[in-house]
Protein backbone atom coordinates (compact mmCIF):
# COMPACT_ATOMS: atom_id res chain seq x y z
CA UNK A 1 0.00 0.00 0.00
CA UNK A 2 2.83 2.38 1.11
CA UNK A 3 4.95 1.23 -1.42
CA UNK A 4 1.87 2.17 -4.34
CA UNK A 5 1.27 5.70 -2.74
CA UNK A 6 4.85 6.75 -2.74
CA UNK A 7 5.86 4.88 -6.06
CA UNK A 8 3.49 6.67 -7.78
CA UNK A 9 4.84 10.48 -7.55
CA UNK A 10 8.43 8.76 -8.04
CA UNK A 11 7.30 7.23 -10.72
CA UNK A 12 5.80 10.59 -11.96
CA UNK A 13 8.95 12.57 -11.13
CA UNK A 14 11.19 10.58 -13.05
CA UNK A 15 8.62 10.04 -16.04
CA UNK A 16 8.57 13.96 -16.12
CA UNK A 17 12.32 14.64 -15.71
CA UNK A 18 12.98 12.04 -18.54
CA UNK A 19 10.64 13.95 -21.79
CA UNK A 20 11.12 17.00 -19.99
CA UNK A 21 11.60 18.76 -23.08
CA UNK A 22 9.48 16.66 -25.51
CA UNK A 23 6.56 17.05 -22.55
CA UNK A 24 7.53 20.85 -22.68
CA UNK A 25 6.60 20.63 -26.57
CA UNK A 26 3.95 18.72 -26.76
CA UNK A 27 1.75 20.41 -23.84
CA UNK A 28 3.21 23.33 -25.54
CA UNK A 29 0.85 22.71 -28.24
CA UNK A 30 -2.25 23.41 -26.76
CA UNK A 31 -2.27 26.44 -24.73
CA UNK A 32 0.83 28.46 -26.31
CA UNK A 33 1.17 26.75 -30.21
CA UNK A 34 4.21 28.68 -30.42
CA UNK A 35 7.57 27.50 -31.29
CA UNK A 36 6.73 24.17 -33.33
CA UNK A 37 4.18 25.87 -35.04
CA UNK A 38 5.77 28.93 -35.34
CA UNK A 39 9.06 27.63 -36.75
CA UNK A 40 7.96 25.58 -39.10
CA UNK A 41 5.58 28.71 -40.51
CA UNK A 42 8.98 30.35 -41.73
CA UNK A 43 11.15 29.30 -43.78
CA UNK A 44 13.02 25.91 -42.68
CA UNK A 45 16.59 26.04 -40.97
CA UNK A 46 19.06 26.38 -44.15
CA UNK A 47 21.08 22.96 -42.81
CA UNK A 48 22.83 22.45 -45.98
CA UNK A 49 23.81 26.38 -46.18
CA UNK A 50 24.90 25.78 -42.30
CA UNK A 51 27.83 22.82 -43.61
CA UNK A 52 29.30 24.66 -46.42
CA UNK A 53 32.90 25.13 -45.71
CA UNK A 54 33.99 28.40 -47.41
CA UNK A 55 32.37 31.43 -47.51
CA UNK A 56 31.08 31.74 -51.46
CA UNK A 57 29.72 28.32 -51.19
CA UNK A 58 27.61 29.06 -47.79
CA UNK A 59 26.39 32.23 -49.95
CA UNK A 60 25.39 30.45 -52.85
CA UNK A 61 23.92 27.30 -50.51
CA UNK A 62 21.81 30.02 -48.76
CA UNK A 63 20.52 32.38 -51.58
CA UNK A 64 21.50 31.06 -54.78
CA UNK A 65 23.41 34.21 -56.16
CA UNK A 66 26.32 36.31 -55.17
CA UNK A 67 26.58 39.88 -53.75
CA UNK A 68 28.42 42.42 -54.70
CA UNK A 69 30.32 45.46 -51.90
CA UNK A 70 27.69 48.56 -51.32
CA UNK A 71 28.88 51.12 -48.74
CA UNK A 72 25.30 50.74 -47.46
CA UNK A 73 26.53 47.90 -45.49
CA UNK A 74 27.80 48.56 -42.40
CA UNK A 75 29.71 45.88 -40.63
CA UNK A 76 31.08 46.76 -36.81
CA UNK A 77 33.48 44.50 -35.57
CA UNK A 78 36.82 44.83 -33.47
CA UNK A 79 39.88 45.37 -35.73
CA UNK A 80 41.31 43.22 -32.70
CA UNK A 81 39.59 40.51 -31.11
CA UNK A 82 41.43 39.70 -27.76
CA UNK A 83 39.17 36.44 -27.15
CA UNK A 84 38.11 34.07 -30.58
CA UNK A 85 34.99 33.26 -28.34
CA UNK A 86 33.28 36.19 -27.86
CA UNK A 87 33.91 38.67 -30.87
CA UNK A 88 30.80 40.87 -30.83
CA UNK A 89 29.42 42.17 -34.26
CA UNK A 90 26.93 44.29 -35.62
CA UNK A 91 25.35 44.60 -38.94
CA UNK A 92 23.37 47.74 -40.05
CA UNK A 93 22.17 48.83 -43.46
CA UNK A 94 21.07 51.95 -44.87
CA UNK A 95 19.42 49.96 -47.95
CA UNK A 96 15.60 50.10 -48.13
CA UNK A 97 13.59 46.52 -48.51
CA UNK A 98 15.86 44.54 -46.48
CA UNK A 99 14.71 40.96 -45.44
CA UNK A 100 17.79 39.46 -44.42
CA UNK A 101 20.95 39.84 -42.59
CA UNK A 102 23.64 36.88 -42.74
CA UNK A 103 27.23 36.82 -41.35
CA UNK A 104 30.13 34.81 -42.15
CA UNK A 105 33.49 34.39 -40.99
CA UNK A 106 35.86 33.26 -44.05
CA UNK A 107 38.14 31.18 -42.50
CA UNK A 108 35.94 29.43 -39.66
CA UNK A 109 35.48 25.71 -40.47
CA UNK A 110 32.06 25.93 -41.84
CA UNK A 111 31.76 29.40 -42.94
CA UNK A 112 27.99 30.94 -42.64
CA UNK A 113 27.97 31.74 -38.62
CA UNK A 114 24.32 33.24 -38.24
CA UNK A 115 21.23 34.32 -40.49
CA UNK A 116 18.78 36.74 -39.76
CA UNK A 117 15.26 37.09 -41.27
CA UNK A 118 13.87 40.90 -41.09
CA UNK A 119 10.14 41.29 -41.49
CA UNK A 120 8.60 44.01 -42.72
CA UNK A 121 8.36 46.38 -40.59
CA UNK A 122 12.04 45.33 -38.37
CA UNK A 123 14.96 47.40 -38.83
CA UNK A 124 17.95 46.23 -40.47
CA UNK A 125 20.06 46.20 -38.02
CA UNK A 126 21.32 43.48 -35.94
CA UNK A 127 23.70 42.46 -32.97
CA UNK A 128 24.92 39.19 -31.84
CA UNK A 129 28.59 37.69 -30.60
CA UNK A 130 30.32 34.94 -32.64
CA UNK A 131 33.26 32.56 -32.34
CA UNK A 132 36.14 33.22 -34.67
CA UNK A 133 39.37 30.43 -35.22
CA UNK A 134 41.96 32.29 -36.14
CA UNK A 135 42.00 36.29 -37.81
CA UNK A 136 40.04 36.23 -41.17
CA UNK A 137 37.64 38.19 -42.92
CA UNK A 138 34.15 39.11 -41.12
CA UNK A 139 31.56 39.22 -44.09
CA UNK A 140 28.41 40.48 -43.87
CA UNK A 141 25.88 40.13 -46.33
CA UNK A 142 22.33 42.17 -46.69
CA UNK A 143 19.53 40.66 -48.89
CA UNK A 144 17.39 44.27 -49.97
CA UNK A 145 14.86 44.10 -52.62
CA UNK A 146 16.10 40.70 -53.78
CA UNK A 147 19.92 41.22 -54.23
CA UNK A 148 22.62 40.80 -52.05
CA UNK A 149 25.42 43.83 -51.10
CA UNK A 150 28.19 42.64 -48.72
CA UNK A 151 30.92 44.14 -46.08
CA UNK A 152 33.85 42.51 -45.60
CA UNK A 153 35.99 43.28 -42.84
CA UNK A 154 39.00 41.85 -41.44
CA UNK A 155 39.61 40.69 -37.50
CA UNK A 156 42.67 40.13 -35.95
CA UNK A 157 42.34 37.41 -33.25
CA UNK A 158 44.52 36.77 -30.56
CA UNK A 159 42.95 33.51 -28.77
CA UNK A 160 41.01 31.08 -31.82
CA UNK A 161 37.47 30.35 -30.21
CA UNK A 162 36.96 27.06 -32.14
CA UNK A 163 39.01 25.15 -29.31
CA UNK A 164 42.41 22.98 -30.53
CA UNK B 1 11.71 25.88 -13.91
CA UNK B 2 13.68 28.67 -14.16
CA UNK B 3 13.65 30.05 -18.10
CA UNK B 4 17.05 29.90 -20.24
CA UNK B 5 15.52 33.15 -21.39
CA UNK B 6 16.05 36.56 -20.57
CA UNK B 7 14.81 39.58 -22.88
CA UNK B 8 14.97 43.08 -22.47
CA UNK B 9 12.05 44.80 -24.64
CA UNK B 10 11.79 48.62 -24.06
CA UNK B 11 9.35 50.52 -26.35
CA UNK B 12 10.15 54.21 -27.19
CA UNK B 13 7.11 54.56 -28.75
CA UNK B 14 8.18 54.24 -32.37
CA UNK B 15 10.59 51.15 -32.15
CA UNK B 16 10.75 48.42 -29.57
CA UNK B 17 14.03 47.51 -28.98
CA UNK B 18 14.70 43.76 -28.18
CA UNK B 19 17.65 42.04 -26.46
CA UNK B 20 17.95 38.42 -25.68
CA UNK B 21 20.50 36.60 -23.78
CA UNK B 22 19.70 32.64 -23.75
CA UNK B 23 22.08 30.08 -21.43
CA UNK B 24 22.92 27.35 -23.81
CA UNK B 25 26.19 25.75 -24.46
CA UNK B 26 26.22 26.88 -28.03
CA UNK B 27 28.69 23.08 -28.34
CA UNK B 28 30.80 24.05 -31.58
CA UNK B 29 31.78 20.22 -32.21
CA UNK B 30 35.18 21.14 -32.35
CA UNK B 31 36.61 21.99 -29.11
CA UNK B 32 37.93 18.77 -27.03
CA UNK B 33 36.92 18.02 -23.31
CA UNK B 34 39.90 17.27 -20.46
CA UNK B 35 40.34 13.72 -21.66
CA UNK B 36 40.88 14.76 -25.32
CA UNK B 37 37.55 13.49 -26.38
CA UNK B 38 35.68 15.94 -29.10
CA UNK B 39 32.52 17.26 -27.39
CA UNK B 40 29.59 16.68 -29.83
CA UNK B 41 27.85 19.55 -31.28
CA UNK B 42 25.13 20.96 -29.36
CA UNK B 43 23.62 24.24 -30.42
CA UNK B 44 20.06 27.04 -30.94
CA UNK B 45 19.88 26.22 -34.65
CA UNK B 46 16.42 28.64 -34.87
CA UNK B 47 15.22 31.55 -32.41
CA UNK B 48 11.87 33.02 -32.87
CA UNK B 49 10.28 36.48 -32.10
CA UNK B 50 6.95 36.96 -32.27
CA UNK B 51 4.75 40.20 -31.56
CA UNK B 52 0.89 40.77 -32.36
CA UNK B 53 0.88 37.06 -33.63
CA UNK B 54 3.42 38.37 -36.43
CA UNK B 55 7.04 37.25 -36.31
CA UNK B 56 9.26 40.13 -36.36
CA UNK B 57 12.93 38.51 -36.24
CA UNK B 58 14.32 35.28 -36.65
CA UNK B 59 17.47 33.91 -36.11
CA UNK B 60 19.00 30.88 -37.89
CA UNK B 61 22.29 30.07 -35.68
CA UNK B 62 25.20 27.58 -36.72
CA UNK B 63 27.72 26.15 -34.04
CA UNK B 64 30.04 29.53 -34.51
CA UNK B 65 27.31 31.83 -32.47
CA UNK B 66 28.85 32.24 -28.94
CA UNK B 67 27.99 30.49 -25.82
CA UNK B 68 25.61 31.81 -23.97
CA UNK B 69 24.21 33.68 -27.28
CA UNK B 70 23.21 37.49 -27.30
CA UNK B 71 20.93 39.34 -29.59
CA UNK B 72 19.96 42.73 -30.40
CA UNK B 73 17.15 43.88 -32.91
CA UNK B 74 14.47 46.54 -32.82
CA UNK B 75 11.20 46.60 -34.30
CA UNK B 76 9.00 49.10 -35.37
CA UNK B 77 5.86 49.68 -33.14
CA UNK B 78 5.31 47.76 -29.88
CA UNK B 79 3.34 49.08 -27.05
CA UNK B 80 4.37 49.06 -23.36
CA UNK B 81 2.71 46.34 -21.48
CA UNK B 82 2.07 44.36 -24.67
CA UNK B 83 3.58 40.64 -25.05
CA UNK B 84 6.20 39.52 -27.10
CA UNK B 85 6.79 35.70 -27.47
CA UNK B 86 10.04 34.44 -27.80
CA UNK B 87 11.34 30.39 -28.77
CA UNK B 88 14.74 28.72 -29.79
CA UNK B 89 14.96 24.93 -31.00
CA UNK B 90 18.47 23.25 -30.97
CA UNK B 91 20.09 20.49 -33.18
CA UNK B 92 18.88 18.13 -30.15
CA UNK B 93 15.55 18.94 -30.39
CA UNK B 94 15.23 20.64 -27.28
CA UNK B 95 13.83 23.50 -27.11
CA UNK B 96 12.18 26.25 -24.65
CA UNK B 97 9.65 29.70 -24.99
CA UNK B 98 9.27 32.56 -22.99
CA UNK B 99 6.88 35.55 -23.00
CA UNK B 100 8.18 39.00 -21.89
CA UNK B 101 6.22 42.45 -21.26
CA UNK B 102 7.42 44.76 -23.32
CA UNK B 103 8.51 47.83 -21.12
Amino acid sequence: MNTTQSGFPATRRLILKGAGAIALVGLGNIPFGFAPAFAAANDKYPEDAFKQKGDADAIKALYGKTAEPSEKVKLDAPEIAENGAVVPITVSSTLADVTSISILVAENPNALAASYKIPAGTLPSVASRLKMAKTTNVIAIVEAGGKLYSATKEVKVTVGGCGG
Amino acid sequence: MASTIRVRATSSGETTEVQALIQHPMDSGYVKDARGELIPPHFIQQLTFEYDGKSVFVADWGPAVSKDPYVKFSFKGGKKGDDLKIGWIDNKGASDTTTAKIQ
